[in-house]
């Protein structure tokens, strides 16, 4: 090293960058556009393009059919009621994580992550074994929407627990303990400190849920033949030939994920997952 | 090595291991299925691929076991693909190599025929291309608690009839179409037919699954009152001990699934030595054993116990064949029975 | 705030029952289940040719996935969080499409694009390459369910890793590949393990898109999740049992991913 103890700036590019500003990264950005085209938007595009490419009325036409009418219905209602359910008992076993203290306590926090790490088929022949027509215990929902409210809530179980968790690690105690001590009950305190600080986590947590039940196959495939899901009737669509009707419902089950999506990054609160 | 290098092997080790493994897959396993089944040596034999529909699954894994002890077969081995009827029809017009290939409807082996993969004389032989019948049967429960007896009962009111989606499963086509033949024996108009199907789907059927082992798992969980389905599958749940029962109605339709060799095929005259094989007495003998009506008269004769005639059976033919079948009544946007499914509910096949 | 004890017993009661009968007893019972005739059986289920075939298939996939997202996982992080380029916003949020996309849907796509008559596929069938029903379309579908994991858990690790020794590492004289290989992967190294921890455990695990694209090829295209979804649609105790110990394979696998996951994580929040 020579003794000049003055900064240097990074090398200047040479050649034809050195005179175009080009902003730093602008070929890998290309590179990962290109890989990202390839992969994904094309493919999707391809999905858009066959739903409309017989007019705006061939695709009213087969999003109002009756079947994909009460297919979406049918999914829109469970992957809310999903999300609620998920809200509230997702932030209950994330607050025994976060504020209570047990033997196995580590075991059962990673035992939360079980949901993303299963294939979802087995997620369904899991529930089927326990609460289908052979269960050990005589249980007979999965085939009802009991069965798919239970398989959603299994996939979907770790979005509100991770997004809840650390948020209530973090808490400042400082405000619970001022209000305790001005004499608020453990109910005023949830209600009107912890609540309100958990809100947007459990919020994001739940609409993410919601935007993975919307679109949920694996899980349902060995149970729903009963219940309408969208993903099914897609699936029944694409086996019989029926590529317009398929599309089509896929598209308004695009859009009404990129709507969640949309929202989920307005607030700028992002979730890694 | 400097840096740079040392980073790219790095990178290129897995992927190249990576497809290592995947171009090692072919010396890796096998594809039958049978839980102790043979799994000899593969080297140095022919390789048939049989391409077919998922019912008959079990009977022909026991089928292709049977048939490699024998001399033709001795030399033979084979990989096997099971899936719907339709898209495993389709992905062979597309490609797939096939040697054989075994669908529950004749239109699926005619669409190979237009895509050139399948000779048109591929049903020009005693049997005329056809592997095995079945028939249309009624499955009930244990007891049959809501006394069933026929056609006519399914549409009185409160049964729940279970029968799979026409659009995806060559199971359910049988169905509707045995129903609708059915009123036809008894002596009813083709409109008035068609409105017992109408009233049948409309009404009678709460829910369509894609595929006909679908239909009989969700009527086996307890959903339904009455299956419509091949006897073959009927059987099958009997013999697993599901709390069923099943009855030949006086009227219903036979089931004919056809079976050919590919014109594509490598290995032509092994392959059309296996499918001879499946229509000599040991090969039907495995279809009855499997619970399949065979082809050939006197095997057929001598399982009559098992598999007795109905008094009004009849045939695709007597419909019209397929061809003016699937034109009438399956047709996308146009087909009778597609239209009634669409104002049903159900998907069904639209471009 | 202070909850009482009988308060603080009820929650965790409720909590843990909960966790049991949604996830623990079923993915015991069919643990259970899978023995129920015997580990000779189980086993002979767990090796058929075609069982035997799947799992490979499903390792060999996944070996192929993962590479592939975890370079583009890497490369894109540092595209969004270092680079300078325009248009970085819209790639960050397009990246997040393949978590919210039905597997359904991406079958559909797959084959509106690379199947006959599709949007490319007359042009790959001419010339021989088959992409639907074969393991390509695999691969693809693959790839993309399990896309952005390295990203998403790569990119924020960067961005809390700040600038400053890369840039010293520039002013020392060190060349882009340098800088990289010695400063800015050791920071992120483990973001990058679980990243692709996730990664692999989304690629053994896909059924929906593999459903449509596959031609049930044992050897080829029959991956183990399809093998669980074929055996559970034959009939018979027999077949039901097969269906339970492929899926258990896949708790066995998806437990050791569970570990590393746990394993990782907990180092990941060290780095950070």
């Amino acid at each position: 090293m020579s003794s000049s103890s003055s900064y240097a700036a990074p090398r200047a590019p040479a050649g034809w960058r050195a005179r175009v500003r080009v902003p730093r990264g602008t070929l890998s950005l290309g590179v990962a556009t290109l890989y990202m085209s390839v992969i994904v938007l094309i493919p999707l595009a391809a999905v858009v393009e066959k739903a409309v490419a017989q007019g705006p009325g061939a695709f009213f036409d087969s999003v109002t059919a009756s079947g994909a009418v009460s297919a979406l219905v049918i999914t829109l209602v469970a992957s809310l009621v999903v999300a609620a359910i998920g809200a509230v008992m997702g932030t209950l076993v994330a607050w025994i994580l976060a504020r209570d203290k047990f033997p196995g306590q580590r075991l059962v926090n990673s035992l939360i992550d079980l949901p993303f790490a299963l294939p979802t088929i087995v997620a369904g022949l899991t529930l089927i074994a326990l609460y289908g027509p052979r269960s050990p215990f005589g249980l007979h929902l999965a085939y009802a929407r009991a069965g798919v409210l239970l398989a959603l809530l299994f996939v979907t179980l770790p979005f509100v627990v991770r997004a809840v968790q650390p948020v209530l690690i973090e808490l400042d105690p400082e405000a619970e303990e001022a209000a305790a001590s001005l004499g608020a009950s453990n109910a005023t305190i949830f209600r009107r400190i912890v609540l309100p600080s958990l809100r947007p986590a459990i919020a994001s947590g739940a609409a993410l849920a919601f935007a993975r039940a919307v679109g949920e196959f694996g899980a349902l495939v060995l149970i729903a033949g009963k219940v309408q899901i969208a993903s099914i009737v897609i699936f029944a669509d694409i086996e019989s030939d029926a590529t317009q009707a398929a599309a089509s419902l896929s598209v308004v089950l695009l859009v009404i994920s990129l709507i969640v999506l949309v929202l989920l990054r307005w607030p700028g609160a992002r979730n890694a997952r | 090595m400097t840096l740079r290098t040392r980073f790219r092997a790095s990178r290129t080790l897995p992927v190249l291991a990576a497809l290592g493994l995947a171009g090692g897959l072919a010396a890796c396993g096998g594809s039958a299925d049978t839980n102790g089944g043979s799994s000899g040596s593969t080297a140095g034999k022919t390789q048939l691929n049989l391409v077919g529909y998922s019912t008959p699954k079990k009977a022909y894994d026991k089928l292709i076991d049977a048939f490699e002890a024998t001399p033709d077969g001795r030399s033979v081995t084979f990989s096997t693909s099971f899936g719907a009827s339709g898209s495993q029809s389709r992905a062979v017009a597309t490609g797939q190599p096939a040697d054989v290939v075994a669908f529950s409807t004749t239109p699926d082996i005619t669409r190979l025929v237009k895509a050139g993969v399948v000779s048109s004389s591929w049903d020009a032989n005693p049997q005329k291309g056809i592997a095995n019948d079945s028939v249309v049967v009624l499955v009930v429960r244990k007891g049959n608690p809501k006394h069933i007896t026929g056609w006519d009962d399914l549409i009185k009111p409160g049964v729940d009839v279970i029968t799979p989606n026409p659009s995806t499963s060559g199971s359910a086509r049988w169905n509707v179409l045995a129903a609708y033949g059915s009123q036809l024996k008894e002596g009813k108009s083709p409109a008035e037919a068609l409105a017992y199907v109408n009233t049948l789907l409309t009404k009678h059927v709460s829910v369509q699954d894609t595929s006909g082992s679908a239909a009989t798992q969700t009527f086996v969980g307890g959903k339904g009152d009455v299956l419509l389905s091949y006897e073959s599958e009927a059987i099958s749940a009997k013999k697993a001990g599901d709390p069923i029962e099943y009855f030949v109605p006086k009227q219903t339709i036979l089931i004919e699934t056809p079976i050919a060799v590919t014109s594509k095929s490598a290995h032509p005259q092994q392959a059309q030595a296996f499918v001879n094989w499946l229509w000599t007495t040991a090969g039907q003998t495995l279809w009855a054993k499997s619970g399949y009506r065979p082809v050939l008269p006197s095997v057929l004769s001598k399982y009559a116990s098992k598999f007795p005639t109905p008094p009004q059976l009849f045939t695709i033919a007597s419909l019209g064949g397929w061809t003016q079948v699937t034109k009438t009544f399956f047709a996308p946007s146009t087909g009778l029975i597609t239209k009634i499914e669409q104002a049903a509910g159900v998907p069904t096949a639209s471009s | 705030m202070r909850v009482s004890r009988p308060a603080t017993l009820s929650l965790r009661a409720v909590g843990l029952l909960y966790l049991a009968g949604l996830l623990l007893l079923p993915v015991g019972v069919v643990l259970v289940r899978t023995f129920d005739h015997g580990l000779g059986q189980a086993w002979g289920w767990m090796t058929t040719p075609a069982a035997i075939s799947a799992l490979w298939l499903t390792i060999a996939i996944a070996a192929i996935a993962v590479p592939l997202n975890t370079i583009f996982g890497v490369g894109c992080s540092l595209v969004l969080v270092r680079g300078r380029a325009r248009g970085r916003a819209i790639l960050d949020s397009l990246i997040d499409l393949p978590f919210v996309v039905s597997p359904v849907i991406v079958g559909l796509a797959l084959i509106l694009v690379y199947g006959q008559d599709g949007w490319f596929g007359n042009w790959f069938l001419n010339n021989g390459i088959r992409i639907i029903y074969a393991p390509a379309g695999i691969v693809i579908a693959t790839v993309f369910v399990s896309l952005p994991f390295v990203v998403r858990e790569v990119a924020p690790i960067l961005m809390e890793v700040g600038e400053e020794q890369e840039e010293a590492a520039a002013t020392l004289g060190a060349s882009g590949w340098q800088t990289f290989w010695r400063v800015t992967l050791p920071s992120i190294r483990w973001g990058v393990a679980y990243g692709v921890v996730l990664t692999t455990a989304r690629a053994l695990g896909e059924i929906g898109a593999v459903l449509v694209v596959s031609s049930n090829v044992a050897g080829s295209t029959l991956t183990l999740p399809l093998l669980v979804y074929q055996r559970d649609s034959q009939l018979g105790p027999q077949a039901i049992t097969g269906a339970y110990a492929a899926a258990t394979e896949l708790i066995v696998l998806s437990l050791a991913v569970l570990l590393l996951m746990t394993l990782l994580g907990s180092r990941r929040e060290v780095t950070k």
